[in-house]
């Protein structure tokens, strides 16, 4: 794993002129991630921000091949590229050793492009599928997706004077994409670049599907002023909101473990979507509730916790 | 049946046949997912993968929208690759199946024909290959299972040709043609190897040392500019069309080009249509022409690009026309073939039309109707103006 | 950059010049622009690592400047700058008249 040094001397594989909004998360996230991965990588990339601000015709910003086929289906084009990759190296054609890295939103991923996503897991190409993940459909103006979080105002789930902002809680992908018992997954925040970027290393080492869901704060979405994107990625995994752990080959592990853990509203507290929680603390409430739920799950699963003694806890008190 | 050493004719059904063509093809990747009827040619071509007869990744996808997408990204990456579907699958990849004709992408896709839902239909019409008119794919209309296997092996060629490249559909009747056992004569493998050369990428995903990118966004300042080379592609693929047809009849004694014309030189009275039926039609032709009839049939084989010049020039003398349609499209003058040929003779306004509608949802057109037709088309002639009542063909009221 | 007309289109709308949206200067998008001073700032790169926009130029492992062609004044760099360094400052664009090199 290179230091910050050493990464700072390989090239940025995503050029700057790219017209994402300022202080956007997920152009940070691909930066990092092509950082960890090189030239010899081939990027598919779902419809969604991240596509659209890096290639508006005649304009690219990718360094690296790349390819947008349609919204919900770049885990099967990624599956295409790579098995005709695989085609080209049993037939001696193609020699170098390659990457394949599919980027998708939140809502390419977990909604209209998961049946993709899961088959081309199942099918076991040997390529990464990164999600950032900004919690709703963005590029199309801030609508609900099953990433949002619970109580969150979207504009298709408006916090409004009947229904306070979206009523679900949000899909645990990165436990689906663990039940494809893929060799590799993982939650990692662009904050924490160390971690990602290992991260990034370390599935792509693997000879088989791998998935890193990455949150991508969106200041336009979440309303919080543009230059506090990484401080609010960072609040998320204090608040263990987005607890930043894998799934490597069976073994769970909790790669990054807060020195203080935060109660949500810290989080909350710091965007505009969920300013109506103060009219409706029962909100808060049910999502930290929430917040404790998984995390006590994940350091279950990762051997540190357990999930009885929190029921027992939960027991106690209602008696 | 492992290799074909010399050409030799055997008994196939169309599913097998096109499979038998896409093993001597050998495409590097094939992504593909079952659907009736075209579900034995996937058997078939699966069987070849597990034994180790061709060399392609065979990708088995959980959808037709998966199929097409992983067919584009590996058509991209440079490969040569093949897909085959029917009715709903290729309602299902609708989206990416323009996409590919729009990056201009050589893939080959066997569409074994079937009624669209709903309700839902197993069975042979053409609405699937109709709906997909506008997409930019090349469309090729099989009359057999000898057609079936050698249009695929023409696809290729016509598809990969540097002035055309885009993607081609090779029709065949579903269970008519997929299904039913006919007399195929093959040609030998190292034919074929030779015929569609070795694949020669015009787009390279692959080459990090210089990397592309693929699809883009337009906005209006730009998309216009992206389709004309496409329009201007589709216009230079007759000439391919024929001419791949052509050297293909130097090998093999069977000729193939944009139409096939069947009496229709003195006919006065002539039937258009598309796949099995014009073997009927044939049929027909043949016994009426023994009763001293002037009737002839017109195939249509490539439907897109649609052969307007040939149309005119095989219609120039007739008296009456009946094109038989095995599609609808709702709403106007007549099924898609019908209007395609209305268009072409307008300028050639003296011969009368009659649209009929045939065999939706694989109801079986009989000889008799196609007699009915030119029957019909008699009193066509007689009055000497088209007519606007879309006639159905074998139909209960 | 003048439009093409489409004779002069790559197929297929592919581009084939990679990393050419450096020739579009998304700098013109800011307010307030990151000022740095040399003399406080450590290179331990964390600007470099969180900026959005590739615009920071880092040399050796050293900062070299800012890509003023192309930053869009969203002020990560001055946020995640250690708060016992605080190298960078953002400052309103024209309120500042010095030159700063790229």
């Amino acid at each position: 794993m290179p230091s910050l040094k050493e990464l700072s001397k390989r090239e940025d594989l995503l050029s700057a002129g790219h017209r994402a909004c300022a202080g956007c998360a997920a152009t940070i996230v691909a930066r990092q991630v092509l950082l960890a991965a090189g030239k010899d990588t081939v990027v598919g990339c779902a419809t969604g921000c991240l596509e659209v601000v890096t290639t508006i015709f005649p304009f690219t910003a990718w360094k690296v091949p790349y390819i947008h086929n349609a919204f919900e289906n770049v885990a099967s084009t990624v599956s295409g590229v790579e098995s005709a990759y695989r085609s080209l190296k049993r037939q001696g054609k193609i020699e170098k050793d390659m990457h394949f890295i599919a980027f998708g939103g939140d809502g390419g991923t977990y909604d209209i492009g998961l049946q993709a996503l899961s088959g081309a897991a199942e099918r076991g190409h040997r390529m990464l599928y990164i999600c950032y993940d900004n919690e709703a459909y963005m590029n199309t103006g801030i609508q609900r997706s099953s990433a949002t979080p619970f109580g969150a105002a979207t504009s298709t789930c408006p916090a409004g004077e009947v229904i306070p902002g979206k009523q679900q809680y949000h899909k645990d992908i990165t436990k689906i994409m663990v039940a494809h018992r893929i060799p590799y997954v993982a939650q990692a925040s662009p904050s924490h670049w160390n971690d990602l970027a290992k991260k990034v290393e370390k599935a792509l080492s693997k000879d088989g599907p791998s998935f890193i869901n990455v949150l991508s704060p969106c200041h336009r979405g979440w309303r919080y002023p543009m230059e506090k994107t990484i401080e609010i990625a960072k609040l998320a995994v204090d608040t263990c909101f987005w607890p930043l752990y894998e799934y490597d080959e069976g073994t769970w592990r909790i790669t990054y473990t807060p020195k203080e853990k935060l109660p949500l509203s810290d989080w909350t507290g710091r965007q505009g979507r969920f300013s109506h929680f103060k009219q409706h603390p029962e909100l808060l409430e049910a999502g930290q509730e929430e917040v404790d739920r998984r995390w006590r799950e994940i350091q279950t699963l990762a051997g540190i916790g357990n999930l009885c003694e929190m029921k027992c806890e939960e027991d106690k008190e209602s008696n | 049946m492992k290799a074909v050493k010399d050409k030799v004719v055997v008994a196939l059904t169309g599913n097998d046949a096109v499979a038998e063509a896409m093993r001597q093809v050998n495409p590097d990747v094939v992504a593909a997912y079952p659907i009736t009827p075209q579900t034995e040619l996937m058997h078939k071509f699966a069987d070849y993968v597990a034994d180790g007869d061709v060399k392609t990744e065979f990708v088995l996808v959980e959808s037709e929208h998966s199929a097409m997408s992983a067919a584009v990204g590996a058509s991209a990456a440079g490969t040569r690759v093949m897909t085959a579907t029917s009715a709903n699958g290729l309602a299902l990849m609708w989206e990416i199946v323009y996409i590919a004709a729009s990056t201009r992408l050589p893939i080959v896709m066997g569409v074994v024909n079937r009624a669209l839902s709903a309700p839902i239909n197993i069975h042979c019409d053409h609405s699937d290959a109709m709906g997909a008119r506008d997409t930019g794919w090349i469309q090729i209309f099989s009359e057999n299972s000898q057609e079936a296997y050698d249009n695929a092996i023409q696809a290729v060629r016509i598809a990969e040709d540097r002035d055309v490249l885009l993607p081609v559909m090779n029709c065949l009747d579903g269970f008519i043609l997929s299904h039913t056992l006919e007399p195929v004569e093959l040609v030998p493998d190292r034919f074929v190897t030779e015929f569609i050369g070795e694949f020669q990428p015009v787009h390279k995903l692959l080459d990090s040392d210089n990397p592309t990118t693929f699809g883009p966004l337009d906005f209006h300042d730009y998309y216009f500019e992206h389709k004309i080379p496409q329009i201007e592609a589709m216009k230079r693929a007759p000439a391919v069309i024929e001419r791949v047809g052509a050297e293909f009849e130097k090998q093999t004694g069977r000729a193939y080009g944009l139409v096939e014309n069947y009496h229709t030189d003195d006919a006065e009275r002539v039937v258009i249509a598309m796949g099995s039926t014009c073997g009927t039609a044939k049929a027909v032709v043949d016994d009426l022409r023994d009763k001293g009839e002037k009737v002839g049939l017109l195939k249509i084989r490539s439907f897109r690009p649609f052969p307007y010049h040939k149309v005119r020039k095989a219609l120039a003398g007739a008296k009456a026309v009946g094109v038989l349609d095995r599609a609808v499209s709702f709403g106007s003058q007549g099924g898609p073939l019908a209007i395609e040929v209305r268009s072409a003779l307008y300028d050639n306004a003296k011969v009368p039309i009659k649209g009929y509608i045939y065999g939706l949802g694989g109801r079986d057109m009989p000889a008799e109707c196609v007699e009915q037709a030119f029957e019909e088309l008699k009193g066509v002639a007689a009055d000497g103006k088209s007519s606007d009542e879309i006639g159905f063909l074998g139909v209960r009221e | 950059m003048k439009a093409k007309g489409w004779k002069e289109l790559a197929i297929g709308g592919r581009i084939d010049e990679a990393g050419n949206a450096e020739d579009f200067e998304t700098g013109s998008w800011r307010t307030f622009r990151p000022v740095r001073d040399e003399s406080k700032c450590t290179n331990c790169l964390m600007c470099w690592i969180y900026c959005p926009d590739s615009a920071i130029a880092v040399k050796d492992g050293k900062i070299k400047g800012i890509d003023y062609e192309h930053c869009k004044g969203c002020g990560i760099c001055a946020e995640v700058c250690p708060p016992k360094i605080k190298a960078i400052e953002m400052v309103k664009e024209g309120e500042e008249q010095e030159e700063e090199q790229e």
